[in-house]
């Protein structure tokens, strides 16, 4: 699926990816071009990308026999003032036909009604809705008086006093709301730049309990309706009621009243998210759903670009396993979409699994942070240089956003898509991840070892039987992010006989969670504490695609350290360190991990990510937080900036001595543990370490150590346990 | 909030000589305060050739709107660049002009 903005024509090829960073003083960028039938060059064409999220219900008979009627909902808006929002409507835009229950332009509660036969009316209560403040709000027309009314009814918090605010109009004309358009809650519909149905006019905010009632109610029938909860069953006039509580997890609505008019979320608002009688009493939705009803629509989410074909590639089953992307170029740019090849299911084509850390990938997809955050520049400790890819992000928010950022109304991305153009996930992109972890590959290619491609969402729904036929696993630079069947899955696989070689750092950090339904969505809330870029919204920290509570592994009790020897301690971007050996180096079990290197020797202290192996995110071990006893420390790191500071989970206060040069916590540690079944776990605790391997034409230390370790980790002999 | 001196050219010529740090405890409050103005004030560096060419730009203030691009402040060096990132930030912040 491609889509040109500008170009009339563009060539498509497939190139093997044997490593990504193209920075030209690092000179190691590898491609590789693979003969394929899709081959040529293709007609570039504009795909739209209908982003925002709302809700739809199909058009229904029900819909088509209204009169009179009155819609309401509770609603808490974020953005009041952002101009036309949709909250609940059914509306023709190019017959300006049907209704709508809208925020106008003054951030007042309005209701638009039209005819289809150019007579349309407006009717707004004239009071702006107070920003994250819930209220109820309705609008209904009475067809034998002709009084179109709406009314928005704050529920006061502490010290506040909005008011009561409605309004009604005389409507000159007979509005029989005849209309083909479905209903929609959190937009206005739209029709697409390629004749497909889409969106405009999104709310920003949250809607609760909407419902659909025949005749115009009054005051005291319109509260009672809001607040039964089961309407259906005492007013005989509603015709839908809808119960976002119930579905937490998907993109179904459930309607409960008489006339099962379901409908589906678009472009994944947030589900599980309190409602307006959230009483505090209950964190967990799952425990409460009455009081989690609501809805949080954001008019910057994205799902699924939902891109027509342009050309399709069926990977023959000969395709060795490996990074590939497809490269799109026009006679003066270029991109490309990466992919990951496995050996066939339930095979293996090498001793050694690379473990890609797509979930991770996915969390940062179109990360933004720096376009958006005021505090940025003194965070990562430079003015910014941006990459054509920024630059495009910042000029279409359609692409959409990444976990590290914040919606347009403030609040939390929790959803991270791959189904929509990812512009830094890619080779020739940012040094981050992807790129930085194909330092990785191209080093194994260079000292003749070969390698299995295999990506954390195998080993999500696949489990420990994926790793098992592997002697050993390495993994990325920053594999950050894991669900809990990722999480099983590797504990399972050391449990047996797995053998572990953690080649990065801030690693096996936030628990996140796949959805069975939606493919290839990743859902993170950040509650606590953590880097966490953004405040979780208190009362919303289970995540809706499981029910697990979110956050860090190490606040559920399974810290990093207990599974890999380290956890993440600092964190600094303007320079690293470099690691110098430990007595317990010296220990004949670890022996094989020093091979060729001295006894004084500093190891990593070169390197082009802050000039060492040590740096950009470090771990290190701690026994309160599960460290194995018999792990042995055999190097630890120094030289760290005054830039590098604690993270904020390892420090329960603010002092002037959180950084590199003051704090003895601020170092990485590099360690090895044996396991009971034979296998062993070896962990550098440090982002930058694969940025070091390609020094001095691959002759230096940081190599000839990450080898001795590969090669006798492929080795078939077990790893004795300690006595 | 600190306040940047506009006489204090010593620390302009140590940022000169020393771009990336570490600064002298001074010249770290003046950087961090060119880098804490509001995001649309804010000079920057955008890459148009991979690691050989850099274009002086400045970010917008709202999401959706274009990077302002500068097409005839073009760097080959990208510390000139940078240099000329501070120096507009500077202007900013300051109200003064370097040389």
């Amino acid at each position: 699926m491609v889509s040109t903005y500008g170009p009339e024509r563009y060539r498509a090829d497939l190139v093997r990816i044997i490593c990504g960073d193209n920075a030209p003083d690092h000179d190691i960028y590898r491609e590789e071009d693979i003969e394929v039938p899709f081959s040529g060059e293709y007609p570039g064409r504009h795909q739209p990308i209908d982003a925002g999220s709302y809700a739809v219900v199909p058009n229904s008979p029900e819909f088509a026999a209204l009169e009179s009627f009155t819609v309401q909902a509770w609603v808490w808006p974020t953005t009041p003032h952002k101009g036309e929002q949709g909250l609940i409507t059914r509306w023709d835009d190019a017959l300006a036909r049907g209704f709508a229950l809208l925020i106008d332009d003054t951030g007042a509660l309005a209701m638009r009604l039209g005819d289809g036969r150019g007579n349309t009316t407006e009717v707004s209560t004239g009071e702006p809705l107070a920003m994250r403040r819930w209220h109820l709000v309705s609008g209904s027309y009475d067809a034998l008086t002709g009084e179109l009314n709406v009314c928005q009814e704050p529920i006061n918090v502490d010290h506040e006093n909005h008011q009561v605010a409605s309004a009604t109009r005389q409507v000159e004309f007979s509005a029989v709301i005849q209309s083909n358009s479905p209903l929609m809650f959190a937009a206005l519909p739209m029709t697409l730049s390629n004749g497909k149905p889409g969106s405009r006019g999104h709310y920003n905010g949250k809607i609760d309990r909407p419902c659909l009632a025949a005749g115009a109610l009054s005051p005291a029938e319109r509260s009672a309706l809001a607040r039964d909860p089961l309407p259906h069953e005492r007013n005989t006039q509603v015709i839908a009621a809808w119960d976002f509580s119930r579905d937490i997890g998907g993109a179904v609505i459930s309607d409960v009243g008489p006339n099962g008019l379901h409908g589906k979320t678009i472009n994944l608002p947030s589900r599980g998210c309190k409602g307006y009688n959230w009483s505090g009493t209950e964190q967990n939705w799952a425990h409460a759903p009455e009081e989690y009803g609501a809805c949080h629509f954001h008019d910057d989410d994205l799902y699924d670009a939902g891109w027509e074909t342009d050309f399709e590639y069926l990977v023959p089953a000969d395709l060795r396993s490996g990074v590939y992307a497809v490269r799109l170029q026009t006679d003066d740019d270029e991109t490309y979409i990466p992919f990951f090849v496995r050996p066939p299911r339930g095979a293996t084509t090498s001793k050694l699994a690379f473990l890609v850390s797509t979930v991770t990938y996915m969390a940062y997809s179109n990360y933004q942070w720096l376009l958006h955050e005021r505090f940025g520049e003194v965070a990562e400790t430079e003015f910014t240089t941006l990459g054509k890819g920024d630059v495009f992000m910042q000029e279409h928010p359609e692409v959409g956003l990444s976990t590290y950022d914040t919606h347009s109304d403030g609040s939390g991305v929790r959803y991270a898509s791959r189904l929509r153009p990812v512009l830094n996930t890619a080779p020739k992109a940012h040094l981050w991840n992807f790129n930085c972890d194909t330092r990785i590959l191209v080093w194994l290619e260079d000292q003749g070892i070969e390698y299995d491609v295999i990506t954390d969402e195998d080993l999500h729904e696949e489990g420990s039987a994926l790793l098992d036929g592997y002697r050993a696993v390495l993994t990325g630079t920053h594999p950050e992010y894991y669900t809990t069947p990722m999480w099983d899955g590797m504990r399972t696989y050391l449990a047996r006989e797995g053998r572990l070689i953690y080649l990065g750092g801030n690693g096996f950090v936030w628990r996140c969670a796949l959805s069975s339904e939606m493919p290839g969505v990743l859902e993170l809330r950040r509650p606590e504490d953590g880097i966490r870029y953004r405040d979780e919204e208190p009362g919303e920290s289970y995540l809706e695609f499981t029910g697990e509570y979110g956050g860090l592994w190490r606040r559920l009790g399974m810290a990093p350290q207990a599974l890999v020897g380290v956890g993440t301690v600092a964190v600094g971007f303007d320079g690293s360190g470099y690691y110098k050996r430990k007595e317990a180096s010296f220990d004949p079990r670890v022996s094989f991990i020093f091979k060729g290197i001295g006894d004084d020797e500093v190891i990593g202290d070169f390197g082009f990510e802050g000039g060492g192996a040590s740096g950009s995110e470090i771990d290190a071990i701690n026994p309160m937080l599960g460290t194995p006893s018999h792990t042995l420390v055999v190097a630890s790191s120094e030289g760290h900036t005054e830039n590098t500071w604690l993270v904020p989970d390892e420090t329960g206060f603010h002092h002037s001595a959180m950084d590199g040069l003051q704090n003895p916590n601020v170092r990485a540690d590099m360690t090895f543990f044996e396991t009971p079944e034979g296998g062993a776990v070896f962990s550098v605790g440090s982002i930058a370490w694969s940025a070091s391997l390609s020094h001095n034409d691959y002759r230096n230390n940081v190599s000839r150590l990450t080898e001795n370790v590969i090669r006798r980790f492929l080795n078939s002999d077990p790893f004795p346990m300690p006595k | 909030m600190y306040q940047i001196d506009p006489s204090r050219t010593d620390l302009v010529e140590e940022f000169r000589n020393n771009p990336y740090g570490p600064y002298s405890p001074e010249l770290n409050l003046v950087v961090n305060r060119l880098r804490l103005m509001p995001m649309g004030d804010r000079h920057i560096l955008v890459c148009t050739k991979n690691g050989c060419e850099w274009m002086l730009a400045k970010m917008p203030s709202k999401r959706g709107a274009a990077v302002e691009l500068f097409k005839d402040r073009l760097f080959t060096n990208y510390d000139e660049g940078i240099w000329e990132v501070f120096r507009m930030r500077w202007q900013t912040v300051t109200g003064e002009s370097l040389a």
